[in-house]
């Protein structure tokens, strides 16, 4: 094998430039495929983490998933008789027994729970309405289930407390609404509760929707809003181990009845967008390394061709097929691998430049950068992916070298 | 010439033919026995089968009748991979032009087939390649590029690296074609110091009359055919 090697090395440094060429396209190809891949999963993980980070990973719902049997069907399964039309039950006790349920799963290794219970309101400052989603909370529980604590840029969770009728709402809420901390405004809730609110605190998440259309009020002060006196209508809960959301949501919905969604099933259509945007971001960059292996191709057929004599020769020598395949398959890896490792340092270099652009914004990040992911495993996948495409470029030309027949080739030369 | 063919032959060639797929026959119904230490020439016409019959005696190429045996062994049993094997130990191939690898110096160009065959370690192996560059005059170029040395020394390169791993035969095809009187009678100089001295078997195609009466036997070839196979005459 080393003088396979040593034969491969010498017969590309003989063509400089064509192989410099050809290693410049697949590093081309390797760093333009780790520098959209850094832009494009900075920007998923940000977003994800942001997801996990303000939003419950499992959220209990006081509904069903389908809608309960009727009893004429629990009686009789095979009945000819269809029941259609069957209209949703409002539950306006919310989740049945929340307490104990509550209880249980508090229970649990790696899991922190709280009650919510939301509701619509319309908050009115002055002539200004704006319609928002009042999250009633226990700021104790609240504070371990969710980060909104974090968040805040002014005032705190516990405040809520503190204040009769106390309000948390968005940065941009109080933008829309013109008001600050400190300032009172009027909530009237669909059931016609009006109270007067105190902005106790604001807080940034960075999310358009949950700046500018949510509140936190205290549990007992949302139920009173909403008219529904000691009721419950969510528990989320928050896990030491995120990747347990899914099963851990099917096993309490399988337990408890209520409808029980992980953070995955409730992002699903930005989880399917990021699926179909790295389906396309490598498509194109495995393009481009398609174009490089087309180009190493090219080298490996050029070389062929000039070293048919050599060829030749080899085969007198005691080369066997093999031997002259693996010769120009190793030129082909060879160029592949070497076009890796430049593309790598290059893809590197592009990140970093990348991480210099300032947009002059200041975008929801809080940051005016690119959000770049620095993965090495994208550095391993694109010069997998490069050394097999040069390979496989390779493979036809190696094959018609092994096949040369040396008398036809001596014969011609002579 | 040999002691001739009662002795238990090097290479035989018994009745061989070598037809072309179009319908055009080479070589037909040729019978050869080379002992050891034989220098032969073969001879003939443009056309006449020299070439198609040195490489089918040095397992380039397969009879379409008849067969080769290699110190006993019939070759037409042997796959590729073996063929490649006996030449790579047993053959060694001299041409016209040289085919030296042009990337490689002469030195690594000798080592090709030594390391190939890899009995030798790094260290035994360059010895080699150096004790054979030193007996054909080229130690001195050992370190230079194919393009660096004359015709006269590129087919001297040549036949070190046909000798690197010890062959018992060597053939070569119009090894002279190339060279000027001085360097082609140079060439002969070698083939016959490694009959006379080192008992190899060496088998040369060539036109030039003068230098084929250097060898011991000649076997001259009309239209594939051979019409007379014997003693060298002066």
């Amino acid at each position: 094998m080393r003088l396979l090697l040593d034969l491969a090395r010498g017969m590309l440094a003989r063509r400089r430039r064509q192989t410099l060429v050809s290693v410049l396209g697949v590093a081309l190809g390797v760093a333009f495929f780790i520098a959209t891949a850094a832009l494009m999963r900075g920007f998923q993980t940000y977003f994800i983490s942001q997801i996990i980070d303000v939003a419950p990973h499992v959220t209990i719902k006081d509904e069903m998933r389908d809608p309960p049997p009727q009893a004429a069907t629990l009686a009789h399964p095979e009945g000819a008789v269809a029941i259609a039309g069957v209209r949703p039950q409002d539950r306006v006790r919310g989740i049945r027994a929340a307490g104990d349920k509550l209880a249980m799963l508090e229970a649990m290794e790696g899991v922190a729970a709280a009650p919510v219970l939301t509701g619509q309101a319309l908050l009115r400052y002055g002539s200004r309405d704006v319609s928002v989603s009042i999250v009633g909370i226990d700021p104790a529980r609240h504070a371990r289930v969710s980060n909104i604590q974090k968040d805040m840029t002014q005032g705190r969770l516990d405040d809520l407390r503190a204040t009769a009728n106390g309000l948390v709402i968005g940065e941009a809420l109080a933008r829309r609404l013109g008001v600050g901390v400190g300032d009172t405004i009027a909530a009237i809730s669909p059931r016609g509760v009006a109270l007067s609110m105190k902005v106790v605190g604001l807080f940034r998440t960075g999310i358009q929707t949950l700046d500018q259309q949510q509140g936190y009020a205290l549990l007992k002060v949302n139920q009173v809003l909403q008219d529904r006196p000691n009721v419950v209508n969510q528990i989320q809960l928050r896990l030491r181990d995120v990747t347990r959301a899914e099963p851990l949501a099917r096993e309490i919905e399988a337990r408890f009845g209520d409808r029980t969604e992980s953070w995955e099933e409730q992002n699903q259509n930005f989880l399917t967008v990021f699926v179909i945007q790295n389906a396309v971001m490598y498509s194109v960059t495995g393009a481009i390394l398609l174009v490089a292996a087309f180009g190493i191709y090219n080298i490996i057929s050029t070389v062929v061709y000039e070293k048919t004599r050599d060829i030749a020769i080899l085969k007198s020598l005691g080369f066997t097929e093999r031997d002259i395949q693996l010769l120009f398959l190793v030129q082909g890896m060879v160029a592949g691998l070497l076009g890796a490792v430049l593309g790598c340092v290059l893809g590197a270099a592009m990140i970093e430049g990348l991480a210099q652009v300032r947009f002059g914004v200041e975008a929801p990040s809080g940051t005016d950068r690119f959000i770049l992911a620095r993965d090495w495993r994208v550095y391993v996948l694109a010069s997998a992916f490069a050394v097999l495409a040069a390979g496989t470029a390779a493979v036809i030309p190696a094959r018609r070298a092994s096949r040369l027949d040396p008398v036809q080739v001596v014969r011609g030369a002579a | 010439m040999s002691d001739g063919p009662a002795e238990a032959p090097l290479l035989a060639a018994e009745r061989v033919t070598r037809t072309l797929p179009e319908g055009v026959t080479l070589v037909a119904d040729i019978s050869l026995r080379l002992a050891r230490g034989e220098f032969v020439a073969i001879t003939g016409p443009s056309g006449s089968g020299k070439s198609s019959l040195l490489y089918l005696l040095g397992l380039l190429d397969r009879p379409t009748e008849g067969r080769v045996l290699l110190e006993g062994r019939d070759t037409a049993e042997l796959d590729a991979e073996e063929l490649a094997a006996l030449r790579l130990s047993r053959l060694g191939f001299v041409f016209q032009f040289h085919f030296l690898l042009p990337e490689f110096s002469t030195l690594d160009n000798v080592l090709i087939p030594i390391r190939r065959l890899g009995r030798l370690g790094a260290a035994a192996a360059r010895a080699r390649a150096m004790d054979l560059l030193a007996a054909l005059g080229l130690d001195a170029a050992a370190a230079k590029l194919p393009e660096q040395l004359s015709g006269g020394m590129r087919q001297r390169a040549a036949i070190a690296r046909a000798l690197a791993n010890d062959p018992a035969l060597i053939l070569a095809d119009e090894p002279t074609g190339n060279l000027d009187t001085r360097n082609a009678a140079a060439v002969f100089d070698i083939f016959e110091r490694l009959v006379r001295e080192e008992g190899r078997t060496v088998v040369v195609v060539t036109h030039d009359s003068d230098l084929a009466r250097r060898t011991f036997r000649r076997v001259h070839l009309v239209d594939g055919r051979v019409v007379r196979d014997g003693p060298t005459t002066g």
